[in-house]
């Protein structure tokens, strides 16, 4: 599954990263703290997080992961956006909260 | 050049998570017994105790920084500390816009008393001063730098509401006057860990929130006295001025 597919299925926001819509998915991570999704996340997953701050995106760049997704109708900080533009990874945003958004990313995933 | 045993990181009944043995009057005899001579009073995401500990402090030959540890919205812990009382009512007031309301449960959380010297009680505060504030890190390093504060991430090698585990690393854009590690950390292991240039000061605070824990824990400040402007240069290093966290055959 790509990024914009998911972007489609679940009617999500895409607040920055256009130019990485099309990279693949492997799987999901959800976590806020940063230490931890340094430590743990795997390449090319989809993170969820509450966490807006500018290092959210040198973490996604440095695991290579597919996209962040902002839960709770939270929006990512302007140099927060300005890199995921840098970095072609897209950050996405849902109004749910992240129980619900990782049950219907996984259900996606799992069908 | 003259050393001060400092400690910049102390709780007292205000914080919900501080020991009610904590009130203004035994902190500041308790510092003076045990050989302090610069404390700070940073209670969670409130400064309103600090006036009472500097007026006592100060009558009995001891030096208090007013502060507090706030909260960010990554919940990072760091302290804020300020030179006189117009920059700390307009950093309360920064406080009281951004703190995250959340009515606060003394059974779970702990109290949070404002006291006189005798210990009377003349404020509960009703919202839990453990929640976050609903701003960065970096808009609060800069709100206490207009200030002409001084900015400190909290205990920056613990595993929770540090800078690290909260932000994973170093954010380029914050500028800090210096780190707080743990009491039983080793300085260099955590340079290394962290890659923490050698152009930012380390030092150890006791975050006390017991009694039993005041003045086991702080750093020796290199300088020419106790005041505010010296603090600032110790922590920066500057004019020979220095920070030095004693070894532990030397405590």
């Amino acid at each position: 599954m790509k990024v914009f597919e998911l972007v489609e299925e679940l009617g999500l926001k895409v607040f920055s990263g256009h130019k990485g819509l099309d990279r693949e998915i492997s799987g999901g991570y959800v976590s806020d703290l940063l230490s931890d999704v340094m430590g743990n996340a795997q390449e090319a997953q989809v993170w969820i997080t509450l966490q807006v701050h500018q290092n959210v995106m040198a973490i996604a760049s440095l695991k290579d992961l597919a996209a962040v997704i902002l839960v709770s109708n939270l929006e990512p900080q302007e140099n927060t956006k300005q890199n995921s533009d840098e970095e072609n990874i897209p950050i996405l945003g849902t109004s749910l909260p992240a129980f619900e958004i990782a049950g219907k990313i996984y259900q996606a995933f799992n069908r | 050049m003259k050393q001060f045993r400092t400690d910049l990181h102390i709780h007292t009944v205000l914080s919900p998570c501080g020991d009610l043995e904590m009130s203004p009057s035994n902190i500041v005899s308790l510092a003076r017994n045990r050989g302090l001579d610069i404390i700070g009073i940073t209670d969670h995401n409130s400064t309103k105790q600090c006036e009472l500990v500097w007026k006592l402090g100060r009558s009995s030959g001891l030096t208090v920084i007013p502060g507090c540890e706030m909260t960010s919205r990554e919940e990072v812990h760091c302290l804020g500390l300020f030179e006189d009382f117009d920059a700390l009512r307009m950093f309360q007031s920064f406080l009281d816009r951004h703190l995250t309301l959340i009515p606060n449960k003394p059974l779970l959380f702990g109290y949070q008393l404002v006291v006189d010297e005798d210990e009377n009680i003349l404020e509960e505060v009703v919202n839990y001063l453990g929640a976050s504030l609903d701003v960065s890190i970096e808009e609060i390093e800069q709100k206490v730098h207009e200030l002409s504060g001084i900015f400190i991430p909290a205990h920056i090698d613990r595993p929770r509401n540090s800078l690290f585990s909260q932000l994973g690393f170093f954010p380029p854009e914050l500028k800090v006057d210096s780190l707080q590690i743990s009491k039983n950390s080793d300085e260099v292991a955590i340079r290394k860990k962290f890659m923490i240039s050698d152009a930012i000061t380390l030092v150890k605070f006791s975050d006390a929130h017991f009694s039993a824990d005041l003045g086991k824990t702080y750093s020796i400040f290199e300088m020419e006295e106790a005041t505010f402007d010296e603090i600032r240069k110790a922590l920066h290093g500057a004019d020979g001025r220095k920070c030095l966290i004693p070894t532990p055959s030397s405590l």
